[in-house]
């Protein structure tokens, strides 16, 4: 057997199974989306059917914003762990890490024990604070499952700076906020428009914490799931998990263009 | 350490979000152990609720245990193979197929979910069966397989050491297995703890594709939080936790020692 | 094992030639170099002579009477020590040297016995059972020797078997390898780019240029004779000495030597026969002087219109800015006529 056929067998349970299992599915998808009664009309229908739109709307905008809150306190965090050496951190890194391996039903639930009818929150102050059920709580618990990922991209880059770059700096007399603007933030860009990517692809595709959440609002995710499950509608659930399956696959591309590496986008 | 008023909010924002990671977390392990959550801890704490746990839902665990076992073994069978194949032809086509086998990383578990039922959801005999969940699982672990073994072949110089075996006369075959496999195995170890841990914990695959004879742990877990009291539902996500917290710190031990090498 | 190639030629996809036909006759037993700057091609011959790369159609490789082309590297039983060496890291030194006997299927007492004879004919006793990342650059070095060699391999073929360890280090083993080599009596061809190992090591060398030989011969023969300006560029640093050769003179710019040769032949000689001499046909300038311990080696200008170097042994030296008479030793003076330029 020449090596050249060797190599080709190797390729061969993956190009079985991917085909069977991958390829054959994805193009069923498709076409199921356009075998309703609209036709390939179904992707129009989404754009003018205010409760198709405002459903996308909401997704997007609620993931934007876990999005920036998320850079913010993974970047803020991930150069603190950094740049700093002491007792205890190790500690800290492992807490931030830990919910990577956490399903979005586990995280939904994290949320409702902190501001569930029975949470903490609720318990501790006098207000009856119930949040876990909002769109608040939705955010909350994206965040939760956004933090560890942009946190570790983040960090990869950080440990990567140079720190000749920030002493040269000081040398030329910049101030600590100069150095942070003009050496730190531009040296990390890459990292953050990945990890942003990566944190923004997670959200808009999450289905466990927000069926765990039940949530008040509608996300796309869970208007497939019901578009599926309650209303039958198989043409319109393909029609929108296409779209879903585009928009989160062109936000990794950016990631991938701009880090490289493997995040999982689960949640 | 702290000396300035930045350091001291970088570190205030550090400790705010590791309490909003952690303290759910202990909420739900001190939730699960408690006689009654409303009245605290000094309630008492018992195991009762574990021990209801495991009558309920020790089905459950298994058929995750099981599940995450054929996964790795199938993901080893299809990825190895595939990763080294990939490292031996280093191009534009091997890009192409490895972006293509990670789309179920982009593409929400949901969406994949209902593409496979739509081409198998009607043969009974199969979605019925616990394969048709593990075949979710194996295409959305696949590809952490492939790149964590890719990533490790491509940065070993396997040509040199493939071109140094086949100059002692080793035919393909054996130079996959003597020299490409054997120094790979950290990239292999990685993968694979990534794969169980990724497939004890996946959901939204599952949730779509799960009958109700059917239920892994996670979906025991949804089922859990949304019919049982609460002190059930904490002690499942206890068990859980027990099950995952030490796979996620060897998958990421395993992570950085497979990096180490690539340096 | 004598070897035998017949116009071998290497054109690579996007037809780049990196081979020009070449043809090379190697003896039994000999050892031969191939010497030449990066990009000539000689990294390129080696691996077609192992089988690592297939040649253009029409090249024939022989080995002994066998002809050997269309065999695979796995068929063709060569020995092979890499640039970066290729050990197997997930191996100990001891199933690296036996990886080779194993591959034929030999019986496990005869591959135990040759790999212990190998090991100790390169002195690796007391790092046999040792992983290779626990070795050192020099060690590391034998066991790819005595890998290749161990599953007696009918040609030993060396990649710039010294080019990974420090300077300090490949003096020292260059000399070793020249040892190791002789005693294992087999027909041996290493690529180099470094003239003095190929010429301490090799029997023959062939200097190569441009994916072709440009010529091949002693050490000696090449110092002394070189083929080509090239050859005498690359084997011993020879500078030229630009100016107008006429009427039995070279006329320089720094005056005129007596000089047989033809109207528009290139003339070349070497730092060491050029000599400090009071009463030499040559006035120049000195620009640098560097003491090197035994001898100083000074740069001169306006001589030529590059700078000429000169060694110069003694207790001391002129001073930069003097100016100096200088000679060259009769019969020095290395010429060639204008169709060899850069052959």
């Amino acid at each position: 057997m020449s090596s050249r056929t060797f190599v080709a067998l190797c390729f061969l349970p993956l190009a079985i199974f991917t085909l069977a299992f991958l390829a054959l599915p994805l193009v069923r998808l498709i076409l199921a989306s356009g075998e309703g009664e609209a036709g390939w009309g179904v992707y129009l229908e989404i754009l003018q059917k205010p409760r198709y739109l405002s459903t996308l709307i909401q997704t997007v905008v609620i993931s934007v914003l876990v999005t920036i809150a998320a850079l913010a306190v993974s970047t803020t965090a991930g150069l603190f762990l950094v740049r700093n050496r002491f007792p205890g951190r190790g500690t800290l890194l492992s807490i931030l890490t830990l919910p990577l391996a956490f399903p979005g039903v586990v995280v939904g639930f994290m949320i409702i024990l902190l501001g569930g009818r029975q949470g903490l929150i609720n318990q501790i102050t006098p207000g009856h604070v119930v949040f876990a059920y909002s769109a608040f709580g939705l955010f909350l618990g994206y965040l939760y499952f956004s933090i560890p990922r942009v946190l570790l991209t983040v960090m990869a880059a950080a440990e990567k700076i140079d720190p000749a770059l920030e002493e040269a700096a000081l040398t030329l007399g910049a101030s600590p906020y100069r150095i942070v603007c003009d050496v730190l933030l531009p040296a990390l860009m890459p990292a953050m428009i990945a990890a942003g990517a990566i944190a923004f692809a997670t959200a808009m595709g999450a289905f466990g914490t927000a069926f765990t959440l039940a949530t008040n609002i509608d996300v796309l995710p869970m208007v497939i799931y019901t578009e599926f499950t309650l209303a039958a509608n198989i043409a319109m659930a393909s029609a929108l998990s296409v779209i879903l399956g585009l928009v989160t696959w062109a936000m990794l591309l950016i990631a991938r263009s701009f880090a490289g590496g493997t995040v999982a986008a689960g949640g | 350490m702290l000396k300035s008023p930045a350091k001291i909010l970088q570190l205030a924002v550090t400790l705010i979000a590791c309490a909003f990671l952690l303290v759910p977390t202990l909420q739900s392990v001190l939730a699960g152990v408690t006689v009654n959550y409303f009245q605290g801890v000094k309630s008492g704490l018992t195991l009762k609720w574990i021990w209801e746990v495991w009558d309920l839902y020790a089905a459950s665990i298994f058929l995750s245990i099981w599940l995450a076992f054929c996964c790795l073994i199938c993901t080893l069978i299809i990825g190895v193979p595939a990763a080294y194949g990939l490292a031996r032809n280093p191009g534009r086509m091997s890009r192409v197929l490895e972006e293509f086998i990670s789309l179920p990383l982009a593409i929400p578990g949901l969406a994949l979910a209902l593409a496979l039922l739509q081409v198998y959801g009607s043969v009974q005999g199969f979605r019925a069966h616990w394969s048709f969940i593990l075949v979710g699982h194996v295409l959305y672990t696949l590809p952490f397989m492939v790149r964590a073994v890719l990533s490790v072949m491509a940065a070993i110089d396997l040509k040199t050491l493939e071109e140094g075996a086949a100059s002692l006369g080793a035919p393909a075959w054996r130079r996959f297995i003597d020299i490409a496999v054997p120094n790979a195995l950290p990239g292999v170890l990685a993968g694979s703890l990534t794969v169980v841990t990724l497939s004890i914990g996946e959901f939204n695959l599952t949730w779509m594709l799960h009958t109700p004879f059917l239920k892994t742990l996670p979906v025991g877990l949804a089922d859990s939080y949304a019919s049982m009291r609460l002190e059930i539902a904490s002690a499942y996500t206890l068990v859980f936790f027990i099950m995952i917290v030490p796979l996620l710190m060897a998958m990421q031990w395993a992570s950085a020692r497979a990096q180490r090498i690539l340096k | 094992m004598t070897l035998k190639l017949t116009g071998v030629a290497k054109t690579f996809p996007g037809n780049i030639r990196a081979l020009a036909p070449v043809d090379l006759d190697i003896k039994e037993g000999e050892i031969v170099s191939l010497l030449g700057p990066s990009g000539c091609g000689k990294t390129t011959l080696l691996r077609i002579i192992a089988g690592l790369e297939t040649p253009d159609a029409g090249g024939v490789i022989r080995f002994g009477g066998d002809d050997v082309t269309a065999l695979s590297v796995i068929q063709r039983k060569v020995g092979m020590v890499f640039q970066s060496y290729a050990l197997f890291p997930n191996m100990s030194v001891r199933r690296n040297i036996g990886y080779g006997l194993k591959m034929q299927k030999l019986p496990k007492a005869e591959i135990d016995a040759r790999v212990d004879e190998v090991i100790a004919l390169c002195r690796l006793e007391p790092y046999a059972d040792r992983p290779i990342n626990a070795l050192s650059g020099g060690q590391r070095q034998r066991v790819a020797l005595a890998r290749a060699f161990a599953p007696r391999p009918r040609i030993l073929l060396l990649d710039e078997p010294l080019s990974a360890l420090d300077a300090a280090l490949r003096g020292q083993l260059r000399d070793e390898l020249a040892v190791l080599l002789r005693s294992f009596g087999i027909t041996a061809i290493f690529v180099t780019h470094d003239q003095t190992e190929a010429m301490a090591i090799a029997d023959r060398v062939a200097v190569m240029s441009h994916g072709n030989i440009a010529q091949i011969g002693t050490p000696e023969a090449l110092y002394r004779a070189p083929a080509s300006p090239f050859v005498a560029r690359f084997v011993g640093d020879a500078m030229p000495l630009a100016g107008r050769i006429s009427g039995g003179a070279l006329h320089l710019d720094g005056g005129a030597l007596p000089l047989e040769g033809a109207d528009g032949s290139t003339a070349y000689v070497r730092a060491e026969d050029v000599k400090l001499d009071d009463n030499g046909p040559l006035t120049g300038r000195i620009e640098a002087v560097t003491f090197l311990g035994t001898h100083y080696r000074i740069v001169l200008s306006g001589i030529t219109p590059d700078p000429l170097a000169l060694l110069h042994v003694g207790t001391s030296a002129p001073t930069v800015g003097e100016t100096v008479r200088i000679g060259i030793t009769p019969g020095a003076i290395l010429t060639f006529s204008p169709e060899t330029e850069d052959a």
